[in-house]
């Protein structure tokens, strides 16, 4: 026994330390290619400047157009998410028959399979000329459609997430509503939805997460001319699709415009390090309420 | 003795778990503002009869009533009758203390405000009124903003029954509502059935013979899904008619 169960320990440090490994050497990584940046480019022009020119003759090394179109699709793509991530998790509590239910679920979790450069040409090659029926001015590439196909592709995220929250919910709780004379509607916002309120909050929080660190998708359907704007229906670049830009392209490595995607790239491992942390700090602050 | 009112009736109530025959063809009356208690061993449908006052069966899947329970001579299983209305009128306790996780001001005006109640005053009143009526009020009232779950088991409960009363129902339903609490607050809620008998009708399931013995008028006793014997609690523990009955409450078996 003593020996099998020290492997099994052995492994599962190993693992452990893997991961923090590789999290370390990425913060490495980023540091070490954005230092020589920052010694050319001040940090208070990168956070502050309002252009991102560095491809070009004139260059400017502004974050913000980058931080703008990453902002964009990600809010446009959680006001999609949200909404109806919450109602499906809702309707699956607390109308569905369990049948119904067993059904469901796995079908949205097919969603969330389904490679995010195939939702990048749904949305450029049909939900853009659809809009454009609607909104003339709306050009080929946009935060817009990119957004909103971004939300219904993290919608399975958020409602399995928060579905997983309101079923925790105690029994009981549901039935202290029904039998203070509650209908559904009122059992599930006024109890249940606040009852399971920080798992979902994590849930929109990991969407988010998500949303911000998406590539694929926007660089298809968002375009890539960093903007600084918070119009929808103009083509932006974010963060992601930069790099990728970037990664991609025939720019010499070593040169101060290969070490803008470590600065930019900084830029996102910052964003999304912290919604993570702030994830992990709800669901361990709230998480015992309950029982 | 004046003859009171009848105030819940049973008529032939017969309910399925599925295939499971869980009550047969149960026929009860209650009479108004006074306790009842179900009594019986575990499994004998004690909390399903309770629950079907209320409907509270009525999410379950694959259960099924027949029979009719007429509340003030309605019945309350008709088509037209809505569910969330009766239940307004007929409130539960349930064995655990449920309160919801909010404060215990919250807790207690949930009812009201479901409502459509939003007067602050009216609120505040109301909530200090069903508050003394489940006598929490001397040990809640400086910290009515307090979250519910920081009470005691047995202050949760009350604020349970304060919660349910708020709304003045006219019947209490209470499924074992001492059985999680220690014998002090045990006593403070039979106690406090006593008092509320005044104002309103209260079906309460035990399983503690002391219990049914101390705080009901009359008593039921259910076995196998069948209503045995229903009469005076006194009657009941000094002279059941009925073999079982006798056998159960002198603890032959349980
Ligand atoms: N949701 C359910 N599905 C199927 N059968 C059930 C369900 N709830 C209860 N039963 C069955 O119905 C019968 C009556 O159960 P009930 O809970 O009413 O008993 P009880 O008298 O309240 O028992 P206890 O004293 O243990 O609370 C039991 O045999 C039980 O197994
Ligand atoms: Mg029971």
């Amino acid at each position: 026994m003593k020996l099998s169960e020290k492997i099994i320990e052995g492994l599962l440090w190993l693992a452990a330390t893997i991961t923090i490994l590789v999290t370390i050497g990425i913060i490495w990584v980023l540091l070490s290619g954005s230092i020589p940046f920052f010694q050319k480019v001040s940090i208070i022009e990168f956070i502050t400047g309002t252009e991102w020119t560095p491809l070009f003759a004139k260059k400017e090394f502004g974050i913000l157009p980058l931080v703008a179109g990453t902002f964009l699709t990600t809010a446009i793509a959680i006001a999609v998410a949200l909404p109806l991530g919450l109602t499906i998790a809702i309707y699956l509590n607390e109308y569905a028959p369990a049948r119904l239910k067993s059904t469901i679920k796995p079908v949205l979790e097919v969603l969330a399979t389904i490679p995010t450069v195939v939702y990048g040409f749904f949305a450029l090659t049909v939900v853009t000329p659809f809009l454009q029926g609607f909104i003339p001015n709306l050009a080929g590439f946009n935060a817009l459609s990119a957004g909103i196909v971004m939300g219904i592709m993290i919608i399975p995220m958020i409602s399995s997430l928060s579905e997983d929250a309101i079923s925790a919910v105690p029994k009981s709780l549901r039935e202290a509503a029904y039998g203070m004379g509650s209908t559904r509607l009122q059992t599930a916002f006024k109890v249940m939805v606040p009852a399971a309120s920080s798992g979902i909050i994590v849930s929109v929080i990991l969407a988010i997460s998500r949303a911000v660190g998406e590539t694929m998708l926007v660089a298809i359907a968002a375009g890539q001319q960093p903007r600084f704007t918070l119009n929808p229906l103009v083509p932006i670049e974010t963060i992601t699709t930069y790099i990728v830009q970037v990664s991609l392209g025939d720019v010499p490595h070593g040169s101060l415009e290969y070490r803008t995607i470590f600065a930019a790239g900084l830029v996102l491992f910052v964003f999304t390090f912290a919604l993570n942390n702030l994830s992990f700090w709800i669901k361990k602050k709230y998480q015992e309420k309950y029982d | 003795m004046s003859k009171k009112q009848i105030k819940l009736e049973a008529r032939d109530i017969n309910a399925y778990y599925g295939d499971f025959h869980a009550l047969k063809g149960i026929n009860v009356a209650m009479e108004e503002k006074t306790v009842t208690a179900f009594i019986g061993p575990s499994g004998c449908g004690k909390s399903t009869f309770l629950r079907i006052f209320n409907r509270m069966n009525d999410y379950i899947d694959g259960f099924k009533t027949e029979g009719e329970i007429l509340l003030d001579g309605e019945n309350i299983y008709a088509k037209n009758v809505l569910v969330d209305e009766l239940r307004k009128r007929v409130g539960m306790v349930f064995q655990k203390p449920n309160p919801f996780p909010k404060s215990i001001y919250e807790n207690v005006v949930y009812g009201l405000k479901i409502q459509g109640m939003s007067n602050k005053a009216a609120l505040a009143e109301a909530a200090e009124k069903a508050l003394h009526q489940a006598a929490l009020w001397n040990e809640v009232k400086d910290n009515l903003n307090k979250s519910a779950l920081a009470l005691s088991g047995g202050q949760q409960q009350r604020l349970c029954i304060a919660r349910a009363l708020a709304i003045s129902p006219s019947v209490l339903l209470m499924d074992e509502p001492a059985s999680a609490l220690d014998p002090i607050s045990t006593a403070k809620i039979e106690e406090l059935i006593h008092q509320l008998k005044e104002q309103y009708t209260i079906v309460i399931v035990t399983h503690n013979m002391q219990q049914a013995g101390r705080v009901s008028d009359t008593t039921a006793f259910f076995y196998m899904g069948e209503l045995v014997e229903h009469a005076k609690t006194k009657t009941i523990f000094t002279n059941p008619k009925d073999k079982r009955t006798e056998d159960y409450i002198t603890g032959r078996f349980g």
